[in-house]
């Protein structure tokens, strides 16, 4: 190439190979420090942040780049006291698709909606739309998600995962309660035993890049759910199907707003049935299923129906308790003393108390009577004398020993309290009043336990459902136990009680509660709802068997009935029906009748006794 | 007197000189690099275009290239491209203004390359560092003495200025306009015996630029600052714009924390999986550190000394000033270009977008950077050893 240096320009010669001076050496190398000094003061830098930072920046970056997805644990199922299911879970599917991953989008459109049944338009839009990932259609059932697995298309995510479903539909609605989006309890025991029923959710830590892809080549670490456990009830589901259905019955012949029966063991609270008609499908617990018209409603309003639809009655809502409450101010009387069985009484037909004038339900008296006749007609006069007897400061004390002022601490969710005068306030007015069970308000449940105490022989108990707690295979993990207290009342006013209710049915106000074989007490009542004069009643009838020896006590109430109202006339009867049936059949089960019966040993067939004393039972309840 | 004159004409015992440690140094370099932007790469690149070895066979291609030109210009004298430093002034003037015309590409909402349908897109800020060194190693030498005065070195230093105004204004590239004035600097200080001007301006410099950062830092909110406002503060606390500005320093932050002393291993980066857009590009020194560790990222520092080091002895037995002037304006360049790229990974210094030298992927830089070597190259074959 030296061709190319003759046309070198002589002119520049002198500079241009000027020499490479000494001080030009110099200063080269003062750049070359230069340069080691920031490459020191860089790596320095480098040292800090790798060393020094290095466990904040990786922390930083892994909570970056690692995604944790839940798996959803099974929830316990709730079994009734014979193990029968009522609320277990099924396998749904959610199908997505994600958009990377897809390869042929025509097939996989084609094959969403003929297996989904939805609209072209809707699949393609979801189909091609650039996300990471995209839901097409969400509790979808197992077998239309196992079949959209086997077509084994690229991008097409079938996922898993638990719905929980009632078998029994309507059963029990109100006391089990539902679950929403995520499984977790909403209403009644889903709620209260929300801890026991929901598992521990598992994860699944995988990583991701920056579009949300999860990396195959990164293992992932899985901890696996743990399974909600069972609960065991005492409810059992054939007395609670034939409350139910007693329950319709009158509703729909008495043409009442809504009526509520509840069973109960008397000697340790145990629940066997609790319905409050109309109930709803547990399973669309979100479709309203009252008489009013929903169109063009508010949601606010919708809720409002809604929430009243779920309303537990039994629990809920306090009512006046009437003529049944008359059991309570006998018991007062009788431990304080002040009343015996043998007392002779005068009904003129009403009494005077201060100013006020109370009437008796029989206008014209029931005259001389003793206080087992006058329990017997619930003579209003004679519960008021009692009342005055006691005075209000005892009265009251009675009151709050019989556990009237507290909560029964039954384990359901929002129950009500007692709408009690302050006791300063109780005059002479009021406390007749209170006598015969008016001017305040207690719930259903409330008034069962206090009656319970007065027939067991004294002993408070804690009304509730849950038993126990099972894994899946049955092993117990842990069985409840509830407060008792003894000597609400003496054993021997107990006796007595019980003597008074059993006369009520057999010869007074009850006797159409009253069946041969059988040894019943039991209370009527029938008291207007306010505001008086509305025209509006609630009868009940509160009903234990065997008189001398409870077993099982009901209460069924019957709110606002059309026609005959009086609660002698048409709750007792309902009663009467559900002891006819349930009463052979208890004595059947092992449960409380100790040594079991010969018939039936293992579970499953005196689950089939059960099934077939139930249909006969059926049978005879729907007889007119 | 370029090499073969001196070695057939003059005398005999004087050898050739070839600076094969530059050479494979160099190599070294690109070879790494290559292998650091597959392995940044492949992943976004079979994501988007299906294909895991895009960037690396468009790097390939030039870096072929480059070596091409390189061994070209390796072989012609250098005091062969005297002739063209004028010329290569006003083209590189002209080509950045042709940025402006419909030959201008933009990418990324930055409008700083030129496509003139060869397969090749041609940043003309590369071209103006290249043509900056040779037009002022030309001019340095032409002025002599004159260069002791305030008045030389204004006049030299106004050249640089109009380049380093239109590299920043026209192709929006301020770190460019930086690299082309820094160059600049470095030469002048070279070819001057003056230190104390030189201390001078570069105390008053740093007390500017230290009063910016202190005004921007403490303004009390960065409405009105405009972007470069916005970058010094996300330097300084570059988690509180960790969705702004701070984010591709925060996400380089990440990697380089994340890698440690040893690093996760070659292929083995996170950060690299999208959550630094174009890891392949300007933060490829965060994947280094992520994936070969402080060892790694200390290696590859050592071998940038290596090569500064290799430029210091080139320059320091140039024959002529000429061509140490040259050699020391690659040095100026490929120094500064490492020194500002790994103080921004590092978040030593705000955010600007600097490639890294050899490594970074990126066409037109790595061309223009061996037809450097190339010149450097061409420098140290005419070093004479007896002379040494």
């Amino acid at each position: 190439m030296g061709f190319l240096m003759e046309n070198r320009n002589d002119r520049w010669q002198g500079n241009l190979f000027a020499k490479n001076k000494t001080f030009h050496r110099k200063k080269i190398f003062v750049i070359f420090i230069i340069c080691l000094i920031c490459f020191v003061g860089l790596s320095a830098r480098l040292v800090y942040l790798m060393v020094n930072c290095s466990e904040y920046y990786t922390d930083q970056a892994r909570e970056l780049h690692e995604r944790e997805r839940d798996i959803k644990a099974a929830r316990g199922r709730i079994l009734d006291r014979n193990g029968n299911v009522l609320a277990d879970n099924k396998t749904v599917c959610t199908i997505s698709v994600i958009h990377s991953q897809m390869k042929e989008k025509e097939k996989i459109v084609e094959m969403l909606c003929k297996e989904l049944s939805l609209s072209e338009e809707y699949v393609r839009k979801r189909v091609e739309k650039v996300s990471a990932i995209e839901r097409i259609k969400s509790n979808v059932d197992k077998e239309v998600g196992d079949r959209i697995r086997e077509y084994d298309l690229d991008g097409v995510k079938v996922d898993e995962d638990y719905k929980r479903c009632y078998p029994e539909g309507e059963l029990a609605s109100k006391v089990l309660g539902f679950t929403g989006g995520d499984n977790q309890g909403i209403l009644g025991l889903e709620v209260e035993y929300e801890d026991v029923l929901q598992g521990t959710p598992g994860t699944i830590l995988t990583m991701t890049d920056a579009r949300g892809i999860e990396l195959e080549r990164a293992g992932e670490d899985r901890v696996e759910p743990v399974d909600g456990y069972d609960l065991v009830l005492s409810m059992d589901r054939n007395i609670q199907k034939y409350a139910t259905q007693l329950a319709y019955q009158a509703m729909e012949t008495k043409q009442a707003d809504s009526v509520s029966i509840i069973v109960m063991n008397p000697k340790n609270g145990e629940i066997l049935a609790m319905t409050n008609v109309p109930e709803f499908d547990l399973n669309e617990p979100f479709v309203y299923n009252g008489t009013e018209s929903t169109d063009g409603m508010s949601d606010e309003k919708k809720q409002d129906l809604l929430n009243r639809m779920w309303r537990n009655g039994c629990i809920n809502d306090t009512y006046e308790p009437g003529s049944t409450f008359k059991t309570v101010t006998a018991a007062a009387g009788l431990e304080a003393g002040v009343v015996h069985t043998n007392d002779t009484f005068h009904c003129p037909g009403f009494v005077i108390v201060e100013d006020r004038k109370i009437r008796c339900h029989k206008v014209g008296g029931h005259g001389s009577q003793d206080f087992i006749h006058a329990t017997m007609n619930s003579c209003n006069p004679v519960f008021v004398t009692v009342g005055l007897r006691l005075g209000a400061d005892r009265y009251y004390e009675y009151f709050k020993k019989f556990g009237l002022l507290e909560k029964t601490g039954i384990d359901l969710p929002g129950e009500a309290g007692t709408i009690m005068h302050k006791k300063e306030n109780i005059g002479m007015v009021e406390l007749a009043t209170i006598s015969f069970g008016q001017s305040f308000q207690i719930t259903p449940i409330q008034l069962l336990t206090t009656a319970s105490s007065f027939v067991n022989g004294g002993t408070g108990v804690t009304p509730h459902f849950g038993v126990r707690v099972q894994d899946k295979d049955g092993r117990i993990v842990k069985t409840f136990s509830y407060q008792r207290r003894d000597g609400i009342v003496s054993e021997e006013t107990s006796e007595t009680m019980r003597m008074l209710l059993e006369k009520v049915v057999s010869e007074g106000g009850g006797k159409k509660a009253y069946m041969e074989g059988y040894r019943i007490g039991g209370k009527t009542a029938t008291s207007q709802t306010l505001p008086r004069g509305s025209g509006k009643y609630i009868s009940s009838f509160l009903g234990f068997a065997p008189a001398d020896d409870p077993q099982v006590i009901a209460l069924a109430i019957i709110y606002n009935p059309q026609g005959v109202y009086y609660g002698g006339q048409i709750a007792a009867p309902v009663v009467k029906q559900l002891f006819e049936n349930i009463l052979p059949y208890l004595e059947r089960m092992d449960y409380n009748v100790r040594g079991g019966n010969e018939q039936c040993v293992g579970r499953q067939r005196q689950s089939d006794c059960l099934q077939a004393e139930l249909s006969v039972a059926a049978d005879i309840g729907r007889s007119p | 007197m370029a090499g073969r004159f001196t070695k057939s004409g003059r005398t005999k015992r004087s050898e050739q000189y070839f600076d094969y440690s530059l050479l494979f140094i160099v190599l070294f370099l690109m070879g790494f690099g290559m292998i650091m932007i597959y392995s940044t790469s492949s992943y976004e690149a079979s994501m988007d275009y299906g294909d895991a070895a895009y960037y690396l066979k468009k790097q390939l291609f030039a870096n072929v290239l480059g070596m091409i030109a390189m061994i070209f210009v390796a072989n012609v004298p250098y005091h062969f491209w005297e002739r063209f430093a004028v010329l290569g002034y006003l083209v590189s003037a002209v080509l950045i203004c042709l940025v402006m015309t419909p030959l201008g590409v933009e990418v990324k909402g930055a409008r700083r390359w030129l496509d003139f349908g060869i397969g090749l897109r041609i940043q003309p800020a590369e071209i103006a560092k290249l043509c900056m060194i040779l037009f002022l190693a030309t001019m340095v030498c032409r002025i002599g003495r004159n260069i002791r005065t305030w008045k030389g070195l204004g006049v030299v230093m106004a050249f640089p200025l109009p380049i380093a105004l239109m590299v920043w204004k026209i192709t929006d590239n301020m770190s460019s306009a930086v690299i082309i004035l820094g160059i600049a600097v470095l030469m002048l200080f070279v070819a001057s015996p003056e230190y104390k001007k030189f201390i001078l301006v570069g105390a008053a410099g740093a007390a500017a630029v230290a009063a910016i950062v202190y005004a921007i830092a403490s303004a009390p909110s960065t409405e009105g600052l405009g972007f470069r406002g916005e970058r010094i503060r996300a330097w300084l606390d570059p988690e509180a714009y960790a969705s702004g500005k701070g984010f591709q320093t925060l996400q380089a932050l990440y990697a380089i924390g994340s890698g440690g002393i040893f690093g996760k291993g070659l292929g083995q980066s996170m950060q690299k999986l999208g959550f630094i857009p174009e890891a392949q590009n300007d933060m490829i020194f965060s994947i280094i550190c992520e994936e070969l560790g402080l060892f790694g990222a200390i290696a590859v520092i050592l071998l940038f000394l290596l090569l500064i080091w290799r430029f210091m002895i080139i320059a320091n037995n140039a024959p002529d000033l000429f061509g140490a002037l040259l050699v020391v304006g690659v040095m100026g360049h490929v120094s500064i270009q490492v020194i500002l790229n790994i103080a921004v990974v590092t978040n030593t210094i705000p955010n600007t977008g600097i490639s890294l030298p050899f490594i970074s992927y990126g066409g037109s830089s790595v061309l223009f950077l061996l037809v450097e070597i190339g010149l450097v190259l061409s420098v140290s074959k005419s070093i004479r050893l007896k002379e040494v």
